[in-house]
């Protein structure tokens, strides 16, 4: 055994700065030439940015400095065989066929998933694994989606990624069977964790991907995770994220997609529990006739702070995006949506709809939101809107008058507010399963 | 013992008094019929018997079977057999029809000390019932009132009044918004349900609902009380000289 030397200094930037340092040359070695080279460009671009301040507007909201300044470790934590079988059972979705991977602290765990046979030329695996035994396939798309140079918690991340999740679809395969991803964090140290995912469907190819996140354990963890879509001529994604972690976990989710013609991506990010989390998801649609969904629920309890901040970025005509976020904020949770579509000159005859509503259940709970469209093109069909309010006193009572009690009023209600996203979900396995905790959770 | 005893009812919502001392009582297997002026407290005084929070009780009382209404919440009272048919019913996106009526039926039955109907027992239930009332049957299929014509709102109202079989049934302004075929159509299916232990309050402006459900009391609701009650009658003398007419003779004999 040995102990790893503690890397203590004031700001956080210092700190990560100084465990790169520290880290760089040994432990972060992998045998992808390409990808140490890239790990020095990121934390130089990390240096460069810094971390966003509240004055910077896409963080106005969500104090992440602060919640950095916590002496997160960088590189560390528990070791992987501490994971048995047996903890998995709680986050198995009943009914679900699936090709699964597990991943501990973000390692994949050979042990652990299941991947069962797969159509040919199918490639499901951990990233660490990929990006030497698929060099190729990683270098062509690694960095390409999640840009370093802008975003500083790709830099973090890009600087400090080390294993994740890996999955390639070849041309005209269609993977029927889905692909479930089951994150979970473990160990007695407070860690900061730097997932990396890469997936790439190539033209034609189809894919269902489900990805839960949970939590084993009661130190602090916080998640700086990345996930870059490849999404071919033609390819379809289905991606469903269900966020389901402990009180002291908090995570930035950061998913960066990239879609070529006639491409079809749906997304369907459902947070359920955490401390704070941020997703930010970004969609490129760089080509023409391709067709974006993203789908949010959140659900805040106790003091969770929940940022979904997302962007459409139509570059090319006659494309497609939909969008819809619903929430229900309990206790002393914060909500917050910034939804951005912009519709650029060229892109002629796009079709972009956003939606926000949010149920807000207590005085203390609050939610802050802000659809905002910019288009610069003149043939398009756009729409935006964001609600904020309680339950219908009017919708309440008519169910009482029928005889149900006021909690199983709310109840009723709450649960077909949260189904318009749920039944977006085209997993009935997942669907189901979801349906029913959602139920339980707001019958207490 | 009466079904209900209005006694100086008072209520009032913010600062504005809406009714104003109203007496009333309906007997097992009576048929009362309210009809008024727009803004008088009809409407108003539905909403107090159903439990409606945001109106203030300031005065009077209500005896439902002998029992405090006034007491009960409103999901007691529907429990207890007191039925609203409202006079505009919400839309809920995304509650099952069906779901929610099954519900609403168990919590009564429970309530009876009851066991609670079963699927199939629960379909047929429903099927026939449905059919009392001419509803569409695809219309249970989907959620409460949600894209429902105006006429199929107030059909569904006496639907669930069929399922949930009250004992005192209150139908705000259910003929409004209905063509003359539906009309007859949900006149049947209240009448249908007409019994020596069962009573309703009907509030209508029109005379003709009262041709197909015939009232035993017609009672007229200006400036939030009584001021005139009498036979069938009285609606056609209303329908012939107005409400003001009635203002000025309310202490007058009603002839026709
Ligand atoms: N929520 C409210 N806030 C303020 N005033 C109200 C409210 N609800 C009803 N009122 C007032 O109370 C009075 C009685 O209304 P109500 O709906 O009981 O009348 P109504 O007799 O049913 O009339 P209509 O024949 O038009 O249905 C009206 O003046 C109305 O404006
Ligand atoms: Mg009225």
């Amino acid at each position: 055994m040995t102990t790893a030397p503690t890397v203590r200094t004031s700001t956080p930037e210092e700190r990560f700065v100084a465990a790169f340092e520290l880290h760089e040359g040994h432990t972060l070695n992998g045998s992808n030439a390409r990808i140490q080279g890239l790990r020095k460009d990121a934390i130089e671009s990390f240096k460069q940015l810094g971390l966003p301040g509240r004055k910077d507007e896409a963080w106005k909201y969500t104090n992440i400095e602060k919640a950095l300044r916590h002496e997160y470790r960088v590189l560390a934590g528990a070791p992987l065989d501490e994971v048995a079988l047996e903890n998995l059972a709680p986050f198995l979705v009943p009914g679900l066929e699936a090709h699964r991977v597990v991943l501990v602290n973000g390692r994949f765990v050979a042990a652990l998933s299941h991947i069962g046979s797969l159509p040919e030329g199918v490639i499901v695996t951990g990233f660490a694994k990929a990006s030497e035994a698929h060099a190729d396939l990683v270098n062509t798309h690694f960095t390409r989606y999640a840009d370093f140079t802008t975003d500083v918690f790709a830099a973090l991340n890009t600087a400090f990624a080390q294993d994740g999740l890996f999955v390639y679809v070849p041309k005209n395969v269609i993977v029927e069977t889905p692909i479930q991803v089951i994150n979970l964090t473990t160990g007695d140290e407070d860690v900061l964790l730097n997932p990396r995912s890469l997936v790439v469907v190539e033209q034609s190819g189809s894919l269902k991907l489900v990805e839960g996140t949970h939590t084993l354990t009661e130190a602090k963890i916080f998640t700086n995770a990345v996930s870059e879509f490849f999404v071919g001529p033609n390819a379809r994604v289905d991606h469903y994220l269900v966020e389901d972690e402990g009180a002291n976990a908090s995570r930035i989710h950061n998913l960066k997609a990239h879609q070529e013609a006639d491409s079809y991506f749906s997304t369907s990010t459902i947070t359920l529990s955490g401390d704070l989390v941020r997703n930010d998801l970004h969609f490129l649609p760089d080509a023409e006739n391709c067709e974006t969904h993203l789908f949010g629920l959140f659900l805040g309890k106790g003091r969770m702070h929940i940022d979904n901040h997302t962007l459409v970025d139509h570059a090319k005509p006659n494309c497609y995006s939909n969008e819809l976020f619903k929430g229900v904020l309990d206790d002393a949770s914060t909500g917050v949506f910034n939804g951005k579509v912009f519709v650029r000159p060229d892109a002629q005859q796009t079709n972009a709809y956003q939606s926000n509503k949010t149920i807000v259940l207590t005085e203390q709970a609050q939610m802050f939101s802000k659809p905002e469209l910019e288009i610069y093109a003149d043939d398009v069909k756009c729409s935006h809107g964001a609600t904020t309010g309680q339950l219908e006193r009017e919708a309440i009572f008519y169910l009482r008058s029928r005889g149900l009690t006021e909690e199983r009023a709310r109840t009723l209600l709450l649960l077909a507010f949260a189904r318009d996203v749920l039944e977006q979900i085209k997993i009935d396995a997942l669907r189901e399963h979801l349906d029913a905790r959602i139920a339980a959770r707001f019958a207490n | 013992m009466a079904i209900l005893e209005i006694k100086n009812l008072h209520a009032k919502i913010e600062d504005n008094e809406i009714l104003k001392g109203l007496t009333l009582t309906v007997n097992p297997g009576e048929m009362h019929a309210i009809m008024g002026p727009n803004g008088s407290g009809k409407s108003t005084l539905a909403a107090v018997l159903a439990g409606r929070e945001e109106f203030e009780v300031t005065e009077g009382e209500v005896l439902y079977n002998g029992r405090d209404l006034l007491d009960m919440a409103p999901d007691e009272r529907a429990r207890e057999g007191v039925f609203l048919a409202f006079q505009y019913p919400v839309e809920l996106p995304g509650v099952s029809m069906m779901n929610f009526l099954k519900e609403a039926v168990n919590a009564t039955r429970e309530h009876r000390g009851e066991a609670p109907l079963g699927a199939m027992d629960f379909i047929k239930m429903a099927r026939e019932r449905a059919a009392l009332v001419n509803l569409d049957p695809s219309l249970k299929q989907r959620s409460v009132n949600e894209g429902f014509s105006g006429g199929e709102k107030k059909r569904n109202e006496i639907f669930q009044m069929a399922m949930l079989e009250p004992r005192l049934g209150i139908l705000d302004e259910t003929d409004s918004g209905l063509d003359i075929d539906a009309l007859r159509v949900v006149a049947d299916g209240v009448n249908h349900m007409r019994s020596d232990d069962r009573a309703f309050v009907v509030i209508t402006h029109y005379q003709r609902l009262l041709n197909y459900i015939v009232p035993d009391v017609v009672h007229v609701l200006v400036d939030g009380k009584i001021v005139k009650s009498g036979g069938k009658e009285l609606a056609l003398v209303l329908e012939e000289k107005g409400y003001d007419w009635i203002k000025e003779h309310a202490d007058e004999p009603v002839t026709v």
